[in-house]
């Protein structure tokens, strides 16, 4: 019981780090531009089946191409950033929530659709020769793939901070965030600020889709969901933290499997665990709308 | 060095600027003074290119600013200090600074003119580790001030630098917007305190209601009536 509990929880863990990851993108974005992409989710699955693609077409490692996936999903968020987003950046901050929320919704249906013509509706997941593989310890299972895709993202989101924090490209993102006009008038190019968090927030984004290919299943229509839990995630987070928003992916995580393996001990069902992600996020909104980790401060 | 020729400029509808014309000659401190919602604010974004005109021609150096990206005139040497300083709090005091020194060719020479902002501001380099946020609102004016330093602008735009400060930071101030127009950097300075900004300016612009409407050196402005009532309490306060 209390091993399948610790189980449970390492499960929670493993697909936790994608919620944080596939957030972090999220954040990313949003902080950067305050466009609410709620087509996330969608450019997520694209990733998922790009990693697919290659695998069953040219038995592509999906570990080996990851790269790939990140390409991929860098021209594609600079294709919908150019054609549709860009429009938005002069607005005003409620007007361009509201307008990219709009956008968001068509590019995801078209996504979807795009998604269903050429992959059908099918649940894929992409099945390796290591895939079945699992190590144990203290009693306690831990699948190969997902702790591998824990250890990446883990990796990417600490790459992602010390860009943030080392290089002159990611002050420019931070004083963007702080304030365009006075970063405007550094010299920095807001426009190309906006493109270029807006197309890393896509590959993190394609890069979690890859790894929930490997790790567990895709299909067209998984995005809602992910784009849910992303927002979820980074409200939990708290905005302009970037590990903390990673925590943030994790504790939901927990949460979710602590609450689905309850729910399951009292003979409820696995639905329960899809609804605690909102209850979560109510809960903070209500009572700290900064977020767990985020400052009052500006 | 830099001209405005019959500048009209509008928030949406709202006509703020009125045919605004006026010269900054290179070395020079020139005030822009007037009351409370005059256009003090809009006519330096217009020249900082925050705020394109609807006619009329801003030149810098015998170039065109009407079509150039803001971004693009600060690379030209020309830098705006917004109102408030706008300083990233979430940053520390250096992080600010090396942003200063974003454009290229200023991010070249960084080194060196973080030292000579750290010679004008002694306190930022006290504070440079410290985020900008826990700064004073002096500190944070002189911070903002001295990113715009690191930009090696050949004309420093400054919005009301004394706004909101201590009495005895006003003067410091001052002081210190003087002593750097005396190194070389041209200023154009926007006030509300006119007489201090009047003592230290070569010459002097008046604006109301989105005109120019009065214009001298220092001594002359003092003189017009309308100038002694309207900002130096002669006749009411
Ligand atoms: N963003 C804006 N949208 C609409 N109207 C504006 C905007 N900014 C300024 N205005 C209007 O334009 C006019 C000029 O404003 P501006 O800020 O240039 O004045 P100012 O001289 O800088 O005043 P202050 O001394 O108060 O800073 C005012 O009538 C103001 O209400
Ligand atoms: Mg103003």
């Amino acid at each position: 019981m209390l091993e399948a509990f610790a189980q449970n929880l390492v499960y929670g863990v493993l697909i936790g780090a994608l919620y944080g990851l596939a957030a972090v993108g999220l954040s990313l974005v949003f902080g950067v531009t305050k466009f609410l992409n709620v087509a996330h989710g969608e450019f997520l699955m694209v990733g998922g089946y790009a990693s697919f693609w290659l695998f069953t077409l040219w038995q592509v490692d999906p570990f080996v191409s990851l790269p790939a996936a990140i390409v991929s999903l860098l021209v594609l968020g600079a294709v919908f950033y150019q054609a549709l987003f860009s429009r938005m950046v002069k607005l005003t901050e409620g007007v361009k929530i509201q307008n990219t929320l709009l956008i968001g919704f068509g590019v995801s249906l078209i996504l979807q659709n795009l998604a269903l013509k050429l992959w059908t509706a099918d649940t894929r997941s992409i099945t390796t020769a290591y895939s079945g593989q699992v190590f144990n310890f203290l009693g306690i299972r831990f699948p190969l793939v997902r702790v591998a895709s824990l250890l990446i993202a883990l990796v990417l989101v600490i790459a992602l901070q010390l860009f943030l924090r080392r290089t002159y490209t990611g002050k420019a993102l931070r004083a963007t965030v702080e304030n365009w006009e006075a970063a405007t008038l550094m010299g920095i190019d807001i426009h190309r600020v906006y493109l270029l968090s807006f197309v890393m927030g896509a590959a993190l984004a394609g890069v979690a889709g890859a790894l929930v290919g490997v790790g567990y299943s895709i299909e067209p229509g998984m995005g809602m969901s992910w784009t849910l839990k992303s927002l979820v995630v980074m409200v939990l987070g708290g905005l302009g933290s970037i590990t903390g928003t990673f925590v943030g992916g994790i504790i939901l995580g927990l949460t979710e499997s602590a609450t689905g393996f309850i729910a399951l001990m009292a003979g409820g069902g696995l639905t329960y665990k899809e609804v605690v992600g909102l209850v979560l996020f109510l809960l903070v909104l209500v009572f700290r709308p900064e977020g767990l980790f985020g400052s009052k401060e500006g | 060095m830099l001209k405005l020729d019959t500048i009209n400029a509008f928030y949406a509808d709202l006509q703020a600027l009125w045919g605004i014309s006026f010269e900054v000659n290179a070395g020079e401190l020139v005030a822009l003074v007037g009351p409370n919602g005059a256009g003090k604010t809009t006519t330096l974004r217009i020249i900082s290119g925050l705020l394109k005109p609807q006619s009329g021609t801003v030149t810098f150096d015998g170039k065109t600013l009407n079509t150039e990206p803001a971004h693009k005139i600060v690379e030209l040497g020309l830098c705006q200090v917004l109102e408030g300083g706008k300083v990233f709090t979430g940053m520390s005091v250096l992080e600010n600074l090396e942003l200063g020194a974003f454009v290229p060719q200023a991010r070249q020479v960084k080194n060196q003119t973080l030292k000579h902002v750290y010679e004008i501001f002694p306190r930022l380099a006290e504070r440079k580790n410290q985020r900008a946020g826990t700064l004073s609102g002096g500190e944070r004016q002189m911070l903002a001030i001295g990113r715009a330093l690191m930009s090696k602008p050949k004309l420093l735009m400054l919005d009301e630098p004394s706004f909101g400060l201590a009495p005895i930071l006003v003067d410091q101030m001052f002081q210190m917007i003087n002593e750097i127009n005396k190194q070389g950097t041209t200023v154009l300075l926007v006030e509300q305190n006119v007489r201090a900004s009047i003592d230290i300016a070569h010459r002097a612009y008046v604006i109301e209601n989105g005109r120019i409407v009065g214009h001298g050196s220092g001594e002359q402005l003092l003189s017009f009536e309308s100038v002694r009532s309207a900002y130096l309490g002669d006749s009411h306060a």
